[in-house]
């Protein structure tokens, strides 16, 4: 207990200065709203029903995006491993995409699809798609040969070995590799929203701080940090209960 | 032999390039969907042409990656004084772990209107805002390097004479050095996703502002011809990244593989 309070008063003291600074006049209130007023409009948000529903679109598009990503680049990256012409096909496309700076992309996506929940899933989707697909490539290929030819001798089939060596292998490279397309695609979707608007955490933050509201604005910025950190906490948990096979 | 192979397999890397890229002329041209959608590729290239020999793309292109490269250079100065002074000090430590672990996978671009809020909507707003989103790989990256440091090798060092500037300078910096740009490697590319990111969102000139007023003027052959444009830059910054790590470690052991 005292260790935990020890560990953690230096948020404590973070938290103090938040509503101190402002209330002995050291920044402009609207600069930087106490923190007891932002926790007040967060309360007001909440009830109002705001937060849950943009929340739930953000979370919507955010699975949506993520996990068709982790679906597509997964199976792409192995297949890549796996099969040399799939390789000499997308290997090359991957190694000159990878550069591109992927909020780059979100124009395109409005170009495409409109201003809807289609263009944000879509531009989180191209954003993780590289970063899980090389992750899964390199995974598999970093697979001990000798397992695959003794998986193969020992008469199990091609795709078995696929199911049942290789992709077990290649989890903890993959698990990583879905962590940073994580981080990406907080970044993409809350960007996406802010360009695109209509729903959303990033929209509300952003249409509260063109309207002047800041201490709401404040709550919503604090949300969003709260959602991303938490989902990397959970994601680490999950990662660590997935690989509790290796020693 | 090895050479025909070698040249062989050069060449299949571009066949995927090229045959994207004619798939997307043929499909532009036939009008399988319309020319807004997708602009041929030729007619893409020659805007890009038509816009570096009018001038109106470089000053664009040159002002985003300046404004990158400062928040870069702010993430990386910052990031690995931090990151030291974390591992050298138990009281910066005490401060700054909880603080540097929720900064970490916290996703900063969530503060965009806190920062237009606070500095308004031109160069500061944005060069600070790719600072602070870059800040936080490095210090993660710079402080495991110093924890890292061989304590036998600082030791050996101090018996011979050395001063605490020249151990931080001479000793402790270059043997954490490639492991820190590992974290800076991490770091430039986010601060090139962000910089985009808040162009687009605060407007003004850089090629993410152009961008977005061209695909509200559906001005798209203009949309793909930044998006080609950024994706230069963005290859020409990893490579760069990749040729100063091998001029700088030079002496590693990593520069011999």
């Amino acid at each position: 207990m005292r260790a935990a309070l020890l560990r953690y008063a230096p948020l404590l003291l973070v938290a103090l200065a938040w509503e101190a600074a402002p209330r002995l006049g050291l920044v402009r209130p609207d600069a930087l709203p106490p923190l007891s007023a932002v926790a007040h409009a967060w309360v007001g948000l909440l009830a109002s029903g705001d937060l849950v529903r943009q929340g739930l679109s953000s979370l919507e598009n955010l699975v949506a995006g993520l996990g068709l990503g982790i679906v597509v680049g997964v199976a792409l990256g192995i297949l890549m491993a796996w099969y040399r012409p799939v390789e000499m096909l997308v290997n090359p496309l991957v190694r000159i995409l990878y550069p591109l700076p992927r909020s780059a992309l979100i124009p395109v996506m409005i170009l495409w699809l409109g201003l809807g929940a289609a263009s944000k899933i879509a531009s989180v989707f191209l954003g993780c798609l590289l970063p899980v697909v090389l992750s899964a490539y390199n995974g598999a290929r970093g697979v001990d040969q000798v397992l695959v030819w003794s998986a193969l001798a020992a008469g199990a089939s091609r795709r078995r070995v696929l199911w049942e060596v290789v992709l077990p292998a290649a989890m903890p490279e993959i698990l990583a590799g879905v962590r940073n397309a994580l981080a990406l695609s907080f970044i993409l979707l809350v960007a996406a929203e802010f360009l695109i608007g209509q729903r959303g955490l990033g929209y509300l933050i952003s249409f509260l701080g063109e309207g002047g509201v800041y201490d709401a604005m404040f709550a919503g910025v604090v949300t969003v940090s709260a959602v991303g950190f938490f989902a990397d906490r959970l994601y680490l948990m999950l990662m660590g209960w997935m690989l509790r096979w290796r020693e | 032999m090895a050479g025909m192979k070698a040249l062989r397999h050069g060449l299949l890397r571009w066949v995927s390039i090229l045959a994207l890229l004619a798939a997307w002329e043929i499909v532009a041209r036939a009008h399988v969907v319309s020319a807004f959608l997708l602009p041929a590729f030729s007619t893409v290239m020659a805007r890009l042409a038509g816009d570096v020999i009018s001038g109106e793309l470089l000053p664009g292109i040159g002002l985003t990656l300046y404004r990158a490269l400062a928040g870069f250079s702010l993430a990386a100065a910052a990031g690995v004084a931090v990151g030291i002074l974390i591992a050298r000090s138990p009281l910066a430590r005490w401060f700054l772990d909880p603080l540097v672990s929720i900064g970490l996978p916290m996703p900063k671009i969530a503060f965009l209107p806190v920062f237009i809020l606070w500095f308004g909507v031109f160069d500061t707003a944005k060069i600070l805002m790719a600072a602070f989103s870059a800040v936080f790989p490095v210090i993660v990256a710079s402080w495991a390097a110093a924890e890292g440091v061989e304590r036998a090798m600082l030791w050996s060092a101090l018996s011979l004479g050395a001063g605490r500037r020249q151990l931080l300078w001479e000793i402790a910096l270059p043997a954490a050095l490639p492991q820190i740009f590992t974290g800076l490697q991490v770091a430039l590319p986010i601060a090139l996703i962000v910089e985009i990111v808040s162009e687009m969102a605060m407007g003004g000139e850089g090629i993410g502002g152009t961008i977005i007023m061209q695909m509200r003027f559906a001005d798209s052959p203009g949309v793909f011809s930044g998006i080609v444009a950024i994706a230069v830059v963005g290859s020409i910054l990893v490579k760069a990244m990749e040729l100063i790590r091998r001029r700088l470690l030079v002496w590693h052991p990593e520069a011999a593989r």
